[in-house]
């Protein structure tokens, strides 16, 4: 088989706070293959953003990577790469986008002169008339209207669709083979929505970029994932192939969650909820967090850590019940 | 962009006419004409003399509205001190001192040149101090630079300006003699010498405010987004502070200076009074102590025109440094 | 005459004012997390304050005394004159020398003569003869009115002309707009003396002309802030709902504002003081402040050997007042800061 593209295991990003250690994410492990589209689902608060943020080496003060965290990116153990080798790698290997692209872009610098800067930090080699060119045509292709006269506009000037393609542009200018989108669609009205997935799809099978897409959004996966990992309280809970994790998912949450969309001809009938609400990092159970909301849990639930359980063609729960049944069957 | 400029002009020139007003009542409403007359000639003086000395100064006439025998049609109003007061400081005829009689209007230009000497320096000088001091600090934030930076800052901040004075002049005047206590000789090979100790008590008496305010700027700056975005592109932290923090900093960082011009005036009061510098604050501290109002009244007014003019500058500064005003 | 028995009727009234304060304080969760807060960060600045505090306050309790208790002091027309608890401590009329004397000497300065209180003078004597550390403590009340009685003026005029102003917009807001700008165009200093200059120099003058020049900067403020308030969503709908405007400004928009008053009052506090010091300078101070014992003391520093004690008594004084009130101040916008709030929660 070959190696995987990017390989995450057991990463711990946590915040001191007095003298404990605060976990947002515990023990992750993932993997995502080259020209792979993996989606880590979650709701707000899961840990997924720090998850990415830390494959880039970015994450915030006071927050740090836990000890015993290892990322490893073609081969390279990212997480002891110097900071001269890491940057390097940034906007080169490894690209990201983020949720709002008006914050996102430096407002008093035109939107041209920010993707070209990418150019001028990872190859200097290229003149900047080339730079231009290169900018320009990619602008071209992400579906911007006029976009030599777009060149010389700043971020205020453009629609957040427009905006969104030029962080795009931006992220996908030195064709990385890595790009981590963080809920890219989010800001957006719907149908602009439709348009940027549909601009990541083809962009995603032109250049072969891996993408780690985050969201919330199951509609979004649906889209464009080829798999899927949702993620809960920092830890993951299932991981399986697109149709697999929409169509038989076995974990208890990744069932709420499927259970919990609207359905157009479901008419009169209340909208089932899941009861409870996320943890605060640090609080509710330690054993599987999902526990204290879990319609089937029992004895082991709230505090042994549940095993990961195989279940075949790359579809894993991570979950006591599943394990289990898979162990009665 | 030019229907900006008009309109902002013209409320400038409104302001001015309402500081005229404002300086009206002051020294014309509530200070008696008589008082003023016999704190110059003595309180000895005669009412002839008074009455002489008043028609002299221009305080001879009733303050809003002038009926008295032989005034007809518009002079009712021209005729009167109010009208004399605006007419007379818009066209710059700012007249005699009330203390000695001396043109103002001479005085004032002899002493820019030495005031501005002064100033220009200690204002440039005080802002490099401050934005390379606030950077280098924003950069090490959070570390122990920081925070001994801060608590100097914050030390210098609680000094009154008078004590630096005070201090400066014994400690470097007196005890290591490296610079002359006061005085003042336009000479340009030894100026610097009469200059250097009132610029370096002034830019050490400013810099604590203005460096935490500039650090505050910084940093609150590179928690923004888009300085996220940068660092996800590759670019390094002091490239992360020069070319993106530093150009959004900028505005904010713009009203602070236009907030110091009228300091440059008054600031500038002090230590032109305390080292014997012939310029336009020292112009006013005299005035001040001699009881002469006319000479003061036209400072205030020329402080007041410094400071609108100042203001109007600014305003289109931001059309060019931000451009999401300059193209809305 | 009457004076004294306003500021003792003052004394009182502030310190009830104090205690309703505290139980207001006590009574809001917010509050009093605020000020359990600030007690950990700064204990020391607040502890420093507390104690000039005390001293003004026990400057500001004055009373006569009756003749025959007197009648063994020299000087019978000081005597006759009301006379605070510092007074009475001190004993200035007394309690002095002929002139200068360096702290905790025997002899007099320049004249060498034993002195009446040898090694009492902690700070030494000045020109006079009188006490420093007494006038450095006199000078507390007058600092403390300075900032104090001026703030408290200034606060509650520059407040309701910004939340005019701000939330009634429109022609009030062009009036109180265009008369802010005008006399913020007017440099502050030269605007100060000119008052002076025109209402006289008695303590309570100065405290107008202080009050005319500071209430500018905080009414802008006021009114930026009131402006934002006004567009939020909970002011819309309360709008809807039909309260009334002097509802919605009594209970949304103004304790919106407290955090701003009490970080503006800190600020305004230190510059005022120090803003005393320089009319001092112009001759245009009031009786009896540190900045009048710092002017006094500026030739006396040339001479040889220098006199160093009246300036440092009165410099210590100043620079431990205003970086206390200072320290508070950014303790306490570091504490009322949305932002940090939110993350200390």
């Amino acid at each position: 088989m070959t190696r995987p593209l990017l390989e995450i295991s057991r990463l711990g990003v946590e915040v001191p706070i007095h003298d404990r250690r605060i976990p947002i994410v515990e023990d992750l492990s993932l993997m995502i293959s080259a020209g792979e589209v993996l989606a880590l689902v979650g709701e707000s608060g899961c840990g997924k953003s720090m998850t990415a943020l830390a494959i880039m080496r970015l994450v915030p003060k006071p927050l740090r990577i836990a000890s015993g965290s290892e990322i490893t990116f073609d081969g390279r153990p990212l997480l002891e790469l110097s900071v001269p080798e890491m940057r390097a790698m940034r906007g080169d290997s490894i690209s990201m986008i983020f949720q709002d692209p008006m914050s996102s872009l430096n407002p008093v610098r035109t939107v041209g002169d920010q993707v070209t800067e990418v150019i001028a930090l990872h190859d200097h080699r290229v003149s900047r008339a080339e730079a231009r060119k290169r900018t320009i045509a990619l602008f071209e292709r992400t579906g911007i209207p006029e976009p030599a006269a777009r060149y010389d506009a700043y971020p205020h000037q453009l629609s957040g669709g427009l905006k969104q393609r030029v962080m795009i542009a931006m992220a996908l200018i030195m064709q990385p083979r890595l790009l981590i989108a963080d809920e890219p669609t989010t800001a957006l009205d719907v149908t602009v929505q439709a348009q940027i997935l549909e601009l990541l799809r083809e962009l995603q099978r032109e250049f072969q970029t891996a993408i780690l897409l985050i969201t919330h959004d199951l509609g979004v996966v649906n889209e464009l994932a080829d798999r899927v990992a949702v993620m809960y309280g920092g830890r993951i809970a299932e991981e399986a192939e697109r149709v697999d994790l929409l169509t038989t998912s076995r974990h208890p949450y990744t069932k709420g969650l499927l259970a919990s969309i609207p359905h157009v001809d479901r008419r009169h009938a209340d909208l089932t909820e899941i009861p409870g609400v996320v943890p605060v990092p640090g609080e509710g159970p330690m054993g599987c967090r999902f526990a204290t909301r879990c319609p089937i849990a029992f004895a082991p639930c709230q505090d042994e850590r549940p095993p990961a359980v195989d279940l075949g063609s790359n579809h894993c729960a991570w979950c006591h019940a599943v394990a289990k049944e898979v162990a009665a069957s | 962009m030019l229907a900006y400029l008009v309109r902002r002009i013209s409320y400038g020139a409104l302001t001015v006419l309402g500081v005229l007003f404002l300086l009206f009542i002051l020294f014309f409403a509530i200070t008696n004409p008589d008082d003023i007359a016999r704190k110059a000639l003595g309180e000895k003086a005669g009412p002839d003399v008074i009455a002489q000395w008043k028609t002299n100064h221009g305080y001879d006439r009733p303050l809003l509205f002038n009926n008295r025998t032989g005034v007809s049609g518009l002079a009712h109003l021209t005729d009167t001190l109010l009208f004399e007061h605006y007419r007379r400081m818009l066209t710059f005829d700012f007249g005699r001192s009330d203390a000695d009689d001396a043109p103002i209007a001479q005085r004032i230009l002899e002493g820019a040149g030495p005031s501005l000497s002064l100033t220009v320096p200690l204002f440039v000088l005080g802002l490099i101090v401050g934005v390379t001091l606030a950077l280098f600090v924003a950069f090490f934030r959070e570390t122990y630079i920081d925070w001994i930076v801060l608590v100097g800052c914050m030390l210098a901040m609680s000094v009154a300006i008078l004590l630096y004075i005070i201090g400066g002049q014994y400690l470097i005047g007196m005890q290591l003699k490296w610079f002359p206590i006061s005085g003042y000789d336009p000479n340009p090979a030894v100026v610097a010498r009469f200059l250097a100790l009132p610029v370096l008590v002034g830019v050490v008496s400013g810099f604590g405010a203005d460096t935490r305010f500039y650090r505050t700027v910084f940093v609150e700056e590179t928690g923004k987004d888009y300085v996220r975005t940068a660092r996800a592109k590759g670019c390094g932290e002091i490239r992360v502070m020069v070319r993106h923090v530093l150009r959004n900093a900028l505005i904010p960082i713009l009203t602070n200076i236009v907030m110091a011009i009228p300091f440059l005036f008054t600031g500038a009061l002090l230590l032109e009074s305390f080292f014997g510098i012939p310029g336009l604050g020292s112009l006013t501290v005299e005035a001040i102590q001699g009881n002469d109002f006319s000479t003061l009244r036209t400072m205030v007014y020329i402080g007041a025109l410094a400071f609108i003019i100042g203001q109007i500058l600014t305003d289109i500064s931001y059309t060019v440094a931000d451009p999401r005003i300059r193209l809305s | 005459m009457v004076g004294y028995i306003i500021s003792n009727i003052a004394v009182v009234a502030l310190l009830i004012g104090f205690v309703v304060v505290a139980r207001a304080i006590r009574s809001s969760r917010m509050w009093s997390d605020a000020a359990r807060n600030l007690w950990r960060r700064r204990p020391f600045a607040i502890v420093f304050v507390g104690v000039f505090v005390v001293i003004a306050l026990l400057d500001s309790v004055a009373w006569i005394s009756a003749p025959a208790a007197m009648a063994g002091v020299g000087d019978q027309v000081a005597a006759s004159k009301p006379r605070s608890i510092i007074d009475r401590l001190f004993a200035p009329e007394t309690f002095r020398e002929t002139s200068y004397s360096a702290p905790l000497a025997d002899l007099g300065f320049y004249d060498k003569q034993r002195l009446s209180y040898p090694g009492a003078h902690l700070l030494g004597t000045d020109i006079l003869g009188n006490d420093v550390l007494y006038r450095t403590f006199k000078g507390v009340r007058v600092a403390l009115l300075i900032g104090g009685l001026t703030s408290l003026i200034v606060i509650p005029i520059a407040l309701a002309f910004g939340i005019s102003a701000g939330y009634f917009g429109g022609r009030i807001d062009d009036g109180v707009f265009f008369v802010m700008t005008v006399l913020a165009s007017v440099p502050s200093l030269l605007l100060l003396i000119a008052l002076i200059m025109v209402l006289g120099t008695g303590t309570l003058q100065v405290c107008v002309a202080l009050g005319v020049t500071s209430w500018v900067s905080f009414c802008r403020i006021t009114r930026g802030e009131t402006l934002k308030i006004r567009e939020a969503e909970y002011i819309q709908s309360a709008k809807a709902l039909g309260v009334s405007d002097w509802r919605i400004i009594q209970r949304h928009v103004l304790p919106n504002l407290i955090h701003l008053v009490v970080i503006t009052f800190a600020l305004l506090f230190t510059g005022l003081v120090l803003s005393e010091t320089i009319l001092s300078y112009l001759g245009v101070g009031v009786q009896g402040s540190w900045g009048q014992m710092i002017d006094q003391a500026r030739d006396e520093l040339s001479r040889t050997p220098v006199i160093w004690w009246n300036i440092a008594g009165a410099s210590v004084a100043l620079f431990t007042l205003v970086l206390c009130v200072n320290l508070i101040a950014d303790a306490l916008r570091d504490i009322t800061d949305p932002r940090t709030r939110r993350e200390q929660s």
